[in-house]
C-alpha cells in the first residue's frame, strides 16, 4: 500500500464521516462545522487528482466564505435547533433506504462493465514545471471567456437579489408606497360633519344665481 | 487508485446528501447544506474523470459549477432569512403553502 | 326609356313605397302614405300594362339581363335580374292591377285602424316581393322572392298581432310552408347539381336541345336527355333509382304545394283567413298562392321531360280541386267558404298544369286572380258594413241595403263557378277539356275530381250568395240600424275587378288558350299537347261562349245552382234535412278531413315530443351532464385526487424526484 492510498483512504473515510456527522448532529453549528470538515477532506482528494487550484478554490471560497455565511445565518436566526431535530429517527428507514438504493444503482453503473470505468488506466503523474492554474487560464480566459463573463454576472445577480431580499429599507427614508395610496378609504381622508345650515347665506346665495342665469340668458 | 474509487466516494456522498434530504424535516438550513454537499460529490466526480480522461475542461465546469454554488448558496440563505422574518420559524414541516 | 329601366322602376317602385310607408309613415300621416304607397305601385301598374300589351300584340321580345351580380364562385354566378316574357308580363300585369285594387280598397277597409302605414307597408313590400319573384331570372331571385312573399304573409297574417287565433294561423302558415321550401331548395340544388348555374337560361337551353333530340329521335325520353348529358339519377332511399329530372321536378312542385296550398300542405290556407280581408284577396286568392303554378308553368321544359312528376300533380291537383271544394258547403264563414272555393280553384290550375295544358292552367291564374279577388273584396265589402260579423247565419238578405257589392259578387260567383261569357268559364272549361283529352296516370281519376267539382263549386258558390244577399235578414239588430253601401273607395274597387271578371275571359282566350301568347315562355311536348281538342273546337270566342250552354259542364254547373237554390232559397228546411241525412260526412267535412288534428297530434304533439326528449336525454343527460359537465367534473375528480400529490412539503418533492431518479438509472441499466 504505498503512500498515495493512505491518503487516498484516510480522507475519503474523514470525507464519509463528516458527512454523515452533517446530517445526523443535533446543533446546527456543529453540522456546519462538519461541512467546513467534509470540504476540507474534499479538497485533499482533489490536490490528489492534480487539480490544485480549484483545490484551493473550494478551502478559500467555500471554507472560508460560503461555510462563514452559513454559520452566520444559523447563528444569527433565533431558533432552538435541537427541537429541530425531532422526528429525525422515525424517518431513518425509509432515508436509509433511498440512499442504499441509490447508492446501489450508481455503484452498480459504475462497476458494470458497460460503462467501463475499469479500462481506463492511470494516468501519468504530469511532470515538473506543469502547471495546473496555467492549464485552466488559458481555459477560461480563451475558449470559455464568454462564459466566464456570465458567471461574473451570475455572481453580481446573486448579490442583488441576495441585498434586495433582506434589505428592509432604512426607517427614516422619505417616499411614497403606492399600495398604500391605492388603498386609501374615502373615510381616511374625507370628513364629514353635520352642522346646521347658515339660512341668511344660503337666501344671498340663491338670488346670487338668479341673477347670473339672467345675465347668461 | 482507479477511477472507480473516486466514483464511489462520491457516490457515498451523494448518497448521504439524499439521506439527509428525506430524514430532515425540521430545517432548512440542513438542506441546504445537503445540497452543497451533493454539489460537492458531483464536483468531485468531475474532477476525478478530468483526471483520468486527461481534459481540463472538466476542471473548467466545475468551475462554473463553483461559481453557481456560491449564488445558490447567498440566494438561499437570503430567502431563509426572509422565511424566518415573516414565519418566525424554518421548520420545512410548517412550510406548506403550496400544498394542493 | 330603355325597358330594362321600365322594368327596375317596375320592380322597386313598390318597395320605395314599402319603404316610405314603414319607416317615415308616422311623419307622412295616413293621407300621404297611401297617396305615395298607391302613386308607386300604379306606376308599376302602368307599365306593367304597357309591357302586357306589347307581348300581346307581337311587338316585344323576352327581356333576359342581368340587374346586379352578387356573387361569383366555382363559376357559378349569384346574380340578380330579370327575365320577362309573356308569362311574366301576364303575371306582373295581374300582380300590379290587383294590387293596386286592394290598394285603394284597404283605404276604406283599414281606416280607423293603428296600424294603417304598417299595413300599406306590407302590402307594397308584398308586391315588390311579388315581382321580384315573378321577374327573376333565375333560382335564387325565384327563392328570394318565394320567402320574401312568405315573409310578408307570415306579417299579414298576424297583422292584429294582439289576438291569438291570428298568431296561431300565421306560424302554422310559416311553418308548413317550411315543408313546401324544404322540397324547394332541394329542388334548387338538384338544378345547380344537374346543369351548374342557378340561371333559367342555361337550364332551358339544355332541355331545347333535349326536346328537338328527342323529337328528331322517336326513341323515347332517356336517350334524348342522354344525348344531352341530363340522364343522372339519384337514390335518396336505398335501391331506387330516381331519374335526375323527376327528382328535380317533384322537389320544386313539392315547393309548390307549400305555397300554392296543395293537399296535403294545404291546411295553412283558410286559417289565414285570420288577417285582413284585402290581404286575403291579394296575397291569399290572387297572387302569392298562385305562384306554385306560376312555378311549374315556367319549368315547364322541365317538367315536360318527367311523366311521373307530371302524374303527381295530376293526382295532388284533383284531390285538392275536389276535396276541399267539398268542404266549402259546409262552412258557415263567408272568408272560409271563399278560402275553400280558392283552394279549389288552385287545385283546377295545378291538374291542369299535370295534364301538360299549361296555358290552360296560367290563363285560370289569370282570370281566376280577378274574380277571386273582387270575390273577397266584395265578402270584406259586407264585412265592414256588419261591422266586422263574417257569421253567414248572421247575414242575408243584404241584396237592398247594398246593391254595388251585390251585383259584384254575383258576376264573381258566375265567373268562379263557370257561366259561360263569364271569364272562369272560358279557362275551366279549357282545363276541363285538357283533362278529358290527358290519357297520363290519374287523368281518369281526374277527370271525374273537375267534373264533380264543377257541381261542388256551383253549390257552394250559390249557397254563399243566397245566404249573403237574399232571403230573409238575419242580420243583428244593433248592425242593422247603419246598413249601408260601403264607401266609394271600397265599391270603385270592386267595380274595377267587376269588368276583368266579366270580359276578361273572352278578351283573352283567343290569344292566350289557343293562340300563342305563351308560345316563347311554355314548352308543351307534342305528344303531351292536351288543348289540341281545344284548338279544333274553338273558332271564336263568341262562338266558343255558345258552345258552353250546350257541354256537360254547363248542365252540371246547372244542377249545382239549382240545388243550392232549392236547398237554400226556395225550401231551406231541406237543407237540414240533407243535414241530417248526410251527418257523418257532414262532421268529416266540417272537421276538414281531420288534417288540422292529424298535424297538430302527430306533427306538432311528436315533435314537441321529440324535442323534450332530445332536450332531455340528448342535450341534458348526454350533453349537458355528460359531456360538458361531465368533462368539469371527471377533471375536478381527478384533480381532487391528484392534488393530494402536492403535499406542499419539499422533501415529498425531493423524494420522488429521487425516486424518479432510479426508476431511470434502472431502466437505462436493464436495457443494457
Amino acid at each position: 500500500m504505498n503512500i498515495e492510498a493512505i491518503v487516498f483512504y484516510l480522507f475519503s473515510a474523514i470525507t464519509i464521516i463528516a458527512a454523515i456527522g452533517v446530517i445526523t448532529v443535533k446543533n446546527s453549528v456543529q453540522a456546519v462545522l462538519c461541512l467546513v470538515l467534509t470540504f476540507f477532506s474534499a479538497s485533499a482528494l482533489w490536490l490528489l487528482l492534480e487539480a490544485e487550484f480549484l483545490a484551493i478554490t473550494l478551502v478559500l471560497v467555500y471554507v472560508g466564505a460560503v461555510m462563514v455565511l452559513f454559520l452566520f445565518v444559523v447563528m444569527m436566526l433565533d431558533v432552538d435547533f435541537a427541537a429541530l431535530k425531532q422526528g429525525f429517527a422515525k424517518q431513518l428507514p425509509l432515508g436509509l433506504l433511498v440512499g442504499f438504493a441509490l447508492f446501489g444503482a450508481v455503484y452498480w453503473v459504475i462497476r458494470s462493465q458497460v460503462f467501463g470505468t475499469d479500462k481506463i488506466p492511470e494516468p501519468a503523474k504530469h511532470e515538473q514545471g506543469y502547471s495546473n492554474v496555467e492549464e485552466l487560464g488559458r481555459l477560461l480566459y480563451g475558449e470559455y471567456f464568454y462564459p466566464f463573463e456570465i458567471a461574473g454576472v451570475i455572481l453580481l445577480v446573486a448579490i442583488i437579489a441576495a441585498i434586495s431580499l433582506t434589505f428592509r429599507g432604512r426607517r427614516e427614508r422619505k417616499g411614497q408606497s403606492v399600495r398604500e395610496q391605492h388603498r386609501v378609504t374615502k373615510e381616511e381622508r374625507l370628513k364629514i360633519v353635520s352642522m346646521d345650515s347658515e339660512e341668511q347665506y344660503a337666501d344671498m346665495e340663491i338670488t346670487d344665481t338668479k341673477q347670473d342665469e339672467e345675465t347668461t340668458l | 487508485m482507479s477511477l472507480t474509487h473516486y466514483l464511489t466516494v462520491s457516490a457515498v456522498l451523494f448518497a448521504i446528501s439524499v439521506v439527509g434530504i428525506v430524514i430532515n424535516r425540521k430545517n432548512v438550513i440542513t438542506l441546504l447544506m445537503c445540497i452543497e454537499l451533493m454539489l460537492l460529490a458531483v464536483n468531485t466526480n468531475f474532477i476525478a474523470f478530468s483526471r483520468y480522461l486527461d481534459d481540463s475542461v472538466g476542471q473548467v465546469f466545475v468551475f462554473f459549477i463553483l461559481t453557481v454554488a456560491a449564488a445558490e448558496a447567498a440566494i438561499g440563505l437570503a430567502i431563509l432569512v426572509v422565511l424566518f422574518r415573516t414565519h418566525r420559524a424554518i421548520d420545512v414541516e410548517q412550510l406548506e403553502e403550496l400544498k394542493g | 326609356m330603355a325597358l330594362f329601366n321600365q322594368l327596375i322602376i317596375i320592380a322597386f317602385a313598390p318597395l320605395v313605397g314599402a319603404i316610405l310607408a314603414g319607416f317615415f309613415g308616422k311623419k307622412l300621416g295616413k293621407k300621404w302614405t297611401h297617396r305615395i304607397a298607391i302613386g308607386l305601385v300604379a306606376v308599376s301598374f302602368v307599365l306593367s300594362l304597357k309591357f302586357f300589351l306589347a307581348f300581346l300584340y307581337g311587338a316585344a321580345q323576352p327581356i333576359n339581363q342581368t340587374l346586379y351580380q352578387w356573387a361569383s364562385f366555382a363559376g357559378i354566378d349569384i346574380q340578380v335580374g330579370f327575365l320577362v316574357d309573356s308569362l311574366t308580363a301576364m303575371m306582373m300585369l295581374v300582380v300590379t292591377f290587383v294590387s293596386l285594387m286592394v290598394h285603394i280598397y284597404s283605404i276604406g277597409y283599414m281606416h280607423d285602424d293603428n296600424g294603417y302605414q304598417r299595413f300599406f307597408s306590407y302590402i307594397s313590400l308584398f308586391t315588390f316581393s311579388m315581382l321580384m319573384l315573378v321577374m327573376s331570372n333565375n333560382f335564387l331571385q325565384l327563392f328570394f322572392g318565394w320567402e320574401a312573399v312568405g315573409v310578408v304573409s307570415y306579417l299579414l297574417i298576424g297583422f292584429w298581432f294582439k289576438k291569438e287565433t291570428a298568431i296561431f294561423a300565421n306560424m302554422k302558415a310559416f311553418l308548413v310552408n317550411r315543408v313546401g321550401d324544404f322540397g324547394f331548395l332541394l329542388g334548387i340544388g338538384g338544378i345547380l347539381y344537374l346543369f351548374g348555374s342557378f340561371d333559367y337560361a342555361p337550364v332551358f337551353d339544355k332541355m331545347a336541345q333535349a326536346r328537338t333530340l328527342q323529337e328528331s329521335l322517336t326513341a323515347g325520353e332517356v336517350s334524348a336527355l342522354s344525348a344531352v348529358g341530363l340522364e343522372k339519377t339519384f337514390s335518396p332511399w336505398g335501391g331506387i333509382e330516381w331519374s335526375a329530372i323527376s327528382f328535380i321536378c317533384i322537389c320544386l312542385f313539392i315547393g309548390a304545394m307549400g305555397k300554392s296550398a296543395q293537399v296535403p300542405l294545404h291546411v295553412w290556407l283558410p286559417d289565414s283567413m285570420e288577417g285582413p280581408t284585402p290581404i286575403s284577396a291579394l296575397i291569399h286568392a290572387a297572387t302569392m298562392v298562385t305562384a306554385g303554378v306560376f312555378m311549374v308553368a315556367r319549368m315547364s321544359p322541365l317538367f315536360e321531360f318527367s311523366e311521373t312528376a307530371l302524374a303527381m300533380i295530376t293526382l295532388i291537383g284533383a284531390i285538392t280541386a275536389l276535396f276541399m271544394g267539398l268542404i266549402g258547403i259546409v262552412q258557415n264563414d263567408i272568408k272560409r267558404i271563399v278560402a275553400y272555393s280558392t283552394l279549389s280553384q288552385l287545385g283546377y290550375m295545378v291538374v291542369a298544369l299535370g295534364v301538360s295544358a299549361y296555358s290552360a292552367a296560367i290563363f285560370h291564374l289569370f282570370t281566376h286572380a280577378f274574380f277571386k279577388a273582387l270575390l273577397f273584396l266584395a265578402a270584406g265589402s259586407v264585412i265592414v258594413a256588419l261591422h266586422h260579423e263574417q257569421d253567414l247565419r248572421k247575414m242575408g238578405g243584404l241584396r237592398k241595403a247594398m246593391p254595388i257589392t251585390y251585383w259584384a259578387s254575383l258576376i264573381g260567383t258566375l265567373a268562379l263557378i263557370g257561366t259561360p261569357f263569364f271569364a272562369g268559364f272560358y279557362s275551366k272549361d279549357a282545363i276541363i277539356s285538357a283533362v278529358a283529352e290527358a290519357d297520363g296516370w290519374g287523368s281518369n281519376f281526374a277527370y271525374f275530381a273537375v267534373m264533380a267539382g264543377v257541381v261542388v263549386t256551383a253549390l257552394y258558390s250559390m249557397r254563399m250568395l243566397i245566404l249573403v244577399f237574399h232571403g230573409e235578414s238575419r242580420v243583428e239588430e244593433s248592425a242593422k240600424a247603419h246598413l249601408h253601401e260601403s264607401p266609394k273607395v271600397i265599391t270603385y274597387p270592386l267595380i274595377l275587378l267587376a269588368i276583368p271578371s266579366l270580359m276578361i275571359g273572352w278578351l283573352m282566350a283567343e290569344p292566350m288558350l289557343v293562340g300563342d301568347y305563351f308560345k316563347d315562355a311554355i314548352v308543351v311536348h307534342q305528344a303531351h299537347d292536351t288543348l289540341v281538342y281545344l284548338r279544333e273546337i274553338f273558332g271564336n270566342a263568341f262562338a266558343f261562349g255558345l258552345h258552353g250552354f250546350v257541354t256537360p259542364v254547363f248542365w252540371l254547373l246547372l244542377a249545382g245552382a239549382v240545388t243550392a237554390y232549392i236547398c237554400f232559397a226556395w225550401k231551406p228546411q231541406l237543407a237540414q234535412m240533407a243535414s241530417g241525412i248526410f251527418a257523418p260526412i257532414k262532421t268529416i267535412l266540417q272537421n276538414k278531413y281531420y288534417f288540422d288534428d292529424f298535424n297538430q297530434k302527430f306533427f306538432a304533439k311528436g315533435s314537441l315530443g321529440l324535442g323534450r326528449f332530445l332536450w332531455r336525454y340528448g342535450d341534458k343527460a348526454i350533453i349537458d351532464d355528460g359531456i360538458v359537465n361531465g368533462s368539469a367534473r371527471s377533471v375536478a375528480k381527478i384533480a381532487a385526487k391528484a392534488r393530494k400529490l402536492q403535499t406542499g412539503y419539499l422533501y415529498h418533492y425531493a423524494l420522488l424526484m429521487l425516486v424518479g431518479l432510479l426508476i431511470l438509472i434502472g431502466f437505462l441499466l436493464l436495457r443494457g
